[in-house]
């Protein structure tokens, strides 16, 4: 276990925390934030120009791609086809071959479309990117996923936006359990920093998050807190928590107490 | 000519290219990707390209989101 990087397909990133660049005030609280949480990789969304908008301000006007890494997303599509042309035109606008690939099957719970997923992996898997799928919490698709070239996956802890924390440890801790050879990054659903503690103690590789920062009342704030809870909860779990037991035992030594 | 562009028709000069089109509307090259009839055009591409009558055309960048 090296506490300090994240390898992603044989490239080593230097902070295991992943911030979305979503959902914020202005561009220059998201500038502060991304700095303050010392993410390595920032998500981006595809969209089309706005032509009635001419000249305004551009997002990368406001990301260091000499600091970070950009990694598109496909969010928003509800079909394979949908998610492979995203990312087929993300892979054109950013010149990389990194994707987060999300394939969404069900518009109030956001949660993903496995066999759409599924699919969209394998196409785009051949066609030479890095696939980084957003899943659910299944083992067998997680195993799938891999076994399709995956080079991560990226399982929630609830859905997107909620907030709501880990609501689903077991699930998360048999995909941590057992896929090992690819990184797990915990992507939705953090909402406080201990959220993202939590996760990285049970083993993570590491925790993607946009709302949980963006939406914070001081996202700058938040953002310097998941960076330290990221890794806190890394280094505790590198150094291996101590056996949970019903009974006090004495932290002080019994010899030489005063009778 | 009319080309539809990210869903509305607008009016170009026949024979425009893609690089042409995207000055006209005023944006840089280096940042966006385009599509013409559901196909990528390639950046390196871009002034060869040329449009045609009708051609559907998407010009995308990023945008935040997570």
């Amino acid at each position: 276990m090296k506490s300090d990087r994240l390898t992603i397909a044989g490239r080593s990133h230097p902070s295991r925390l992943i911030v979305g660049t979503g959902k914020y005030p202005g561009f220059e609280v998201m500038r502060r934030a991304i700095e303050a949480s010392g993410a390595s990789i920032v998500t981006v969304a595809v969209r089309r120009v706005d032509l009635s908008r001419r000249g305004g301000e551009s997002l990368l006007d406001h990301i260091d791609t000499k600091q970070v890494t950009l990694l598109p997303n496909t969010a928003g599509c509800y079909t394979a086809e949908e998610a492979i042309r995203t990312a087929r035109l993300a892979r054109e606008a950013g010149l990389s071959e990194l994707i987060k690939l999300e394939v969404i099957g069900d518009e109030r719970t956001l949660f993903p479309d496995n066999e759409g997923l599924l699919q969209a992996t394998r196409v785009l898997v051949k066609e030479g990117f890095t696939v980084l799928p957003y899943t659910n919490d299944d083992l067998v698709v997680a195993r799938r996923l891999r076994d399709a070239g995956a080079a991560a996956v990226m399982p929630l802890a609830a859905p997107i936006g909620s907030g709501l924390g880990i609501q689903n440890a077991v699930n998360l801790g048999l995909i941590l359990d057992e896929i090992r050879d690819i990184p797990v990054i915990v992507d939705a659903g953090v909402g406080t920093a201990s959220d993202a503690a939590v996760v990285m103690e049970m083993g993570a590789d590491g925790v993607l998050m946009n709302t949980g920062i963006a939406g914070a009342v001081d996202p700058i704030k938040m953002a310097r807190a998941m960076r330290l809870a990221v890794e806190a909860g890394r280094l505790a779990a590198e150094a291996g928590r101590i056996p949970k037991k019903l009974h006090a035992s004495t932290s002080s030594p019994i010899e030489g107490l005063l009778r | 000519m009319t080309i539809v562009l990210n869903g509305e028709p607008h009016e170009f000069p026949p024979g425009a290219s893609v690089l042409a089109l995207l000055e006209a509307i005023g944006l840089a090259p280096g940042r966006v990707a385009v599509e013409v009839n559901g196909r990528i055009a390639r950046r390196e591409g871009f002034a060869r390209a040329l449009l045609r009558e009708n051609d559907r055309v998407e010009v995308v960048h990023f945008v935040g989101g997570g």
